[in-house]
């Protein structure tokens, strides 16, 4: 298993799990549409998402657009 | 029409999406307002959340302007803007470095090393700014393609608290300003038109008003009246009254003046 906190929570991920496992797992929509990912606080692009592996207490943050703004 | 950072806009009125409590009531208010842009946030993915925001602006047929609201640092509000890029595949950003939370006034120092570091980074920013003619000008010198100051603390409908400053501002900027938060009905729309803002930006006016959709198309009217006003050139203020009526060719009607 691998540990990391996905957007805020501590969640257990299987071992060698990727980004793209991970954007799962936050609850995105399957087509990964109006999403970005940060791992560890910097961006990581789309078309990496699948060979970027995750390591224990790595933090994961997984964003879309909502409603904002004045 | 106005230009922006290359691009022509029919519409002089921005709408940002907070606060409204449906997606179907923020479309209707969208529509109604003309705007062509329209700010999100970028906050987690929320399983929960029922229909997406991309496809109702997208049905409205309005363009999507990323904020990075909720940032305090420039290092928050660059990586939010770069996460934004990402997602909605723009390198437009309404870039917003706040001071605290109480006030949500804007930070400079954080503001203005941000606005270099997204500059240079191949965005074009739009920077949400206090009513100061200084740092207006050294966001423009740093290669922002609008300044937007402030009108009064956000969400706080108290309208343009500096008039004055925001003149300023618009004499010296060689770029459009747009103004951004305190609007709190029509009125203080036009005044920011009639004071040469090129746009005005808000949401909380239409998406907290009792009848947003109705406030919206208020709106509407407020900004394409002030601009036309402000087009037209008004006339000057005087201190005494000036007859709009001829004064020769009066009738002698009164036998003796009263007060004489």
């Amino acid at each position: 298993m691998t540990a990391v906190i996905l957007n805020g929570e501590a969640r257990q991920l299987p071992a060698e799990a990727t980004l793209e496992l991970a954007v799962r797992a936050a609850g995105a929509p399957e087509d990964g549409r109006g999403v970005a990912v940060a791992l560890d606080g910097e961006v990581v692009p789309r078309a990496a998402w699948s060979t970027t592996r995750l390591g224990d207490g790595q933090q994961v943050e997984v964003l879309q657009a909502v409603q904002g703004g004045r | 029409m106005f230009e922006m950072a290359g691009r022509a806009f029919e519409s002089r009125l921005i709408l940002g999406t907070g606060g409204f409590r449906s997606l179907d009531v923020m479309a209707a208010a969208a529509r109604e307002s003309g705007a062509e842009l329209a700010t999100v946030a970028m906050r987690r993915v929320d399983p929960s959340a029922r229909g997406s925001i991309l496809d109702v602006l997208e049905q409205a047929g309005l363009e999507v302007l990323p904020n990075t609201a909720g940032c305090f640092t420039a290092r928050e509000a660059v990586t939010t803007a770069r996460l934004a890029r990402e997602a909605l595949a723009t390198d437009w950003v309404k870039l917003e470095v706040i001071g605290d939370d109480r006030t949500l006034l804007p930070d400079p120092a954080e503001l203005l090393a941000a606005a270099e570091e997204l500059v240079a980074d191949g965005f074009t920013v739009l920077p949400y700014t206090n009513d100061d003619p200084i740092l207006a000008r050294r966001l423009e010198d740093a290669g922002c393609a609008a300044v937007m100051p402030l009108g009064s603390p956000i969400g706080s409908g108290m309208g343009i608290n500096n008039p004055y400053n925001l003149r300023l501002i618009v004499e010296a900027a060689r770029v459009p300003v747009i103004l951004d938060a305190g609007i709190g009905t029509a009125s203080d729309a036009a005044l920011a038109m009639e004071a040469g803002c090129d746009a005005v930006l808000l949401a909380s006016a239409i998406s907290r008003a009792a009848d947003p959709v109705a406030m919206a198309r208020a709106m509407r009217k407020a900004v394409e009246a002030g601009y036309e006003a402000q087009a037209a050139g008004r006339i000057p203020r005087r201190l005494h009254a000036r007859a709009s009526s001829p004064e020769e060719g009066v009738a002698a009607l009164a036998e003796t003046s009263p007060g004489t």
